[in-house]
């Protein structure tokens, strides 16, 4: 990946992370811990992997993708507005009665969602069933997933994970958010999930272990899955809750909650240096 | 009237059948298609059968999956585990995101019989009716279920239709001018003094009812109401305007079911007595279906003496 694109990556990231908290703080509620750890992730597949259109956000041979953990809106809404499916302004209305921007990830009135979520481990059995949709019309779009990792403790995940495997679904790319944390503490603590990449493997799937802030690692583990032939991949990206703003880094507290006004002041500044930072100013 | 045959072979019948006509439609089951009577569906078009094994969570999502790639998938298992082991699947990725995925349930009610109370499923009518939006059918024969399948393939939208284990006598192809439509209750008997508002088979049992009460002169109309959910309240508010007493009936909890749509609705437009005839809110048990349907009053007996309680009200 050359410098420019590395630096575009990083510069949407940035202002992702600016929107999604900014959304919380305006709405005093919402999910910022866990939207910032997958940003990285998040941008990249929209930016630089999938093959979507946001002028056709319905193209039957688009690439598909869904958050399974529907919490983390405050990554998908900015990431779909930067990419141009909907107005940046629409992301005021975010979990309000004026608008219909959800506080969970929504896909009847938001453009570019390929599928509404928000109950755990049931976004991923959605995915399966795109990828199996795939094969069956032999169609060649890929299908991309988000999971947290506290999500995976439940058991519909590996219903899933036996299910992309029985059906060979090569075009399905999941990618596990290994945070580490979750509302009641460390995933370690709440229920260990690991060894992620022993179960992944043992449940017929390819695995690929990246650090999820790295752009050149996570293009490069979408790019090993294309080639990936008669299994799903999961890529396990190690990341920081709540990277880009120094006091929810690394803090389950921040999993779903919002920023006062004083902290909001704080993140902002950070975050807005971080832009200006990439445009160079 | 005469031919039995169980509703779920009139269900796999008629979705095997509809399988070439419909490139889009797929089938999924879990570990139950000889059960469920899917394995029409597997032997006429293996490519679009998916055997999900033993996990009805995962099933229903993979299924909405599908959905949102214009395929029409219809899933299936006990009504037990469609209904109710995936209720919040079909909640949240079915029915919240309005794709259109059939959910299916086979073996409702009592009359699973020898399996007991963990297979026997009295809750789905009022599990699946609370959920927004959701469409819910019961059709109660070979006949009705064979259009039912044919309107559920051409309806867009979310759906759970109840299947019955036992052979039932085929009552609806003999009624003059019966026609099948969703949401639309038929008159398969008219009467003056009360009406009887069955689903499922207790259709035959209410026409066997009507027939002891003509006896003692009484005269019942029996509304056949195939679908649940939306009620055709139009021909409930008639009934109730006609005959002045309703008795509701099906194999069911009395709770959340028909019974409730029927007696929610006159509450609030026309209140006559509505008496509910099912499972008085208790779990059934094991034995042979037609047993434990008379051990819990699930026949026209049972009706019978629900009519003349409704009749006692009746101003």
């Amino acid at each position: 990946m050359d410098k420019s694109t590395e630096n575009m990556l990083a510069l949407n990231a940035a202002k992702a992370r600016y929107y999604g908290v900014k959304m919380v703080y305006t709405a005093q509620s919402g999910h910022p811990g866990g939207s910032l750890s997958c940003l990285d992730v998040l941008t990249t597949l929209y930016f630089r992997v999938m093959n979507v259109d946001p002028k056709n956000p319905k193209d039957p041979n688009r690439d598909r993708f869904v958050m399974s953990k529907g919490h983390c809106s405050p990554a998908v809404y900015p990431v779909l507005a930067l990419r141009g499916f909907f107005p940046v302004e629409n992301l005021k209305l975010f979990r309000s009665i004026d608008g219909h921007m959800s506080g969970h990830v929504e896909m009847k009135y938001n453009p570019g969602v390929d599928m509404s979520t928000g109950s755990l481990g049931q976004g991923i059995s959605t995915a399966v069933g795109m990828a199996l949709a795939g094969k069956v019309a032999k169609k060649d779009y890929r299908v991309y997933a988000i999971l947290g990792d506290g999500e995976i403790a439940e058991g519909q995940v590996w219903e899933a994970a036996m299910s992309a495997a029985k059906y060979k679904l090569d075009n399905l790319c999941a990618c596990v958010d290994v945070n580490g944390l979750q509302i009641d503490g460390a995933t370690k603590d709440v229920m260990p999930s690991e060894p992620l990449d022993e179960k992944f493997a043992a449940f017929g799937w390819h695995v690929i272990k990246i650090d999820g802030h790295d752009f050149n690692q996570i293009e490069a583990a979408y790019e090993e899955a294309k080639t990936v032939k008669g299994k799903p991949t999961v890529i396990l990206a190690k990341t920081v809750k709540g990277k880009g703003v120094s006091f929810m880094e690394n803090q389950a507290g921040w999993h779903g909650k919002a920023p006062n006004a004083e902290q909001w002041a704080v993140a902002e500044a950070e975050l807005k240096a971080k832009i200006a930072e990439l445009e160079g100013k | 009237m005469g031919e039995k045959i169980a509703t779920r072979n009139a269900y796999g019948m008629a979705l095997a059948e509809l399988s070439s006509q419909y490139p889009e439609l797929v089938c999924f089951d879990a570990d139950l298609a000889g059960a469920t009577m899917t394995k029409y569906f597997k032997d006429a078009c293996p490519e679009r059968f998916f055997d999900m094994g033993i996990a009805e969570c995962n099933m229903t999502g993979v299924a909405s999956g599908m959905a949102t790639c214009g395929f029409k998938p219809f899933v299936n298992s006990f009504a037990m585990f469609s209904s109710g082991r995936a209720w919040e699947q079909v909640r949240n990725s079915i029915a919240y995101p309005g794709l259109n995925v059939k959910v299916v349930g086979s073996h409702g009610g009592l009359s699973v019989g020898e399996d007991g109370a963990t297979h026997q499923c009295i809750e789905d009518f009022a599990l699946m009716r609370a959920i927004p939006g959701m469409m819910v059918l019961c059709p109660c024969d070979g006949y009705e279920m064979k259009q039912a399948v044919k309107a559920l393939v051409e309806y867009e939208g979310p759906a759970y239709m109840r299947l019955g284990r036992l052979a039932v006598e085929t009552v609806t192809d003999t009624i003059d001018g019966y026609k099948f439509e969703l949401g639309k209750g038929v008159t398969l008997r008219d009467g003056k003094d009360v009406t009887i508002i069955a689903t499922g088979m207790n259709v035959q049992m209410a026409l066997k009812a009507a027939e002891t009460l003509a006896a003692e002169g009484i005269s019942a109309r029996v509304i056949d109401m195939h679908t649940i959910k939306p009620l055709d309240e139009e021909l409930v508010l008639k009934a109730a305007k006609e005959t002045g007493a309703i008795v509701t009936s099906e194999e069911a909890n009395v709770l959340g079911g028909l019974g409730a749509a029927v007696a929610e609705y006159l509450g609030g437009t026309y209140p006559v007595p509505v008496v509910r005839h099912g499972v008085e809110d208790e779990f059934g048990r094991s034995g042979a279906a037609p047993k434990v349907l008379d051990a819990y009053g699930i026949n026209a007996d049972g009706i019978v003496a629900k009519v003349k309680q409704a009749l006692k009200l009746k101003k």
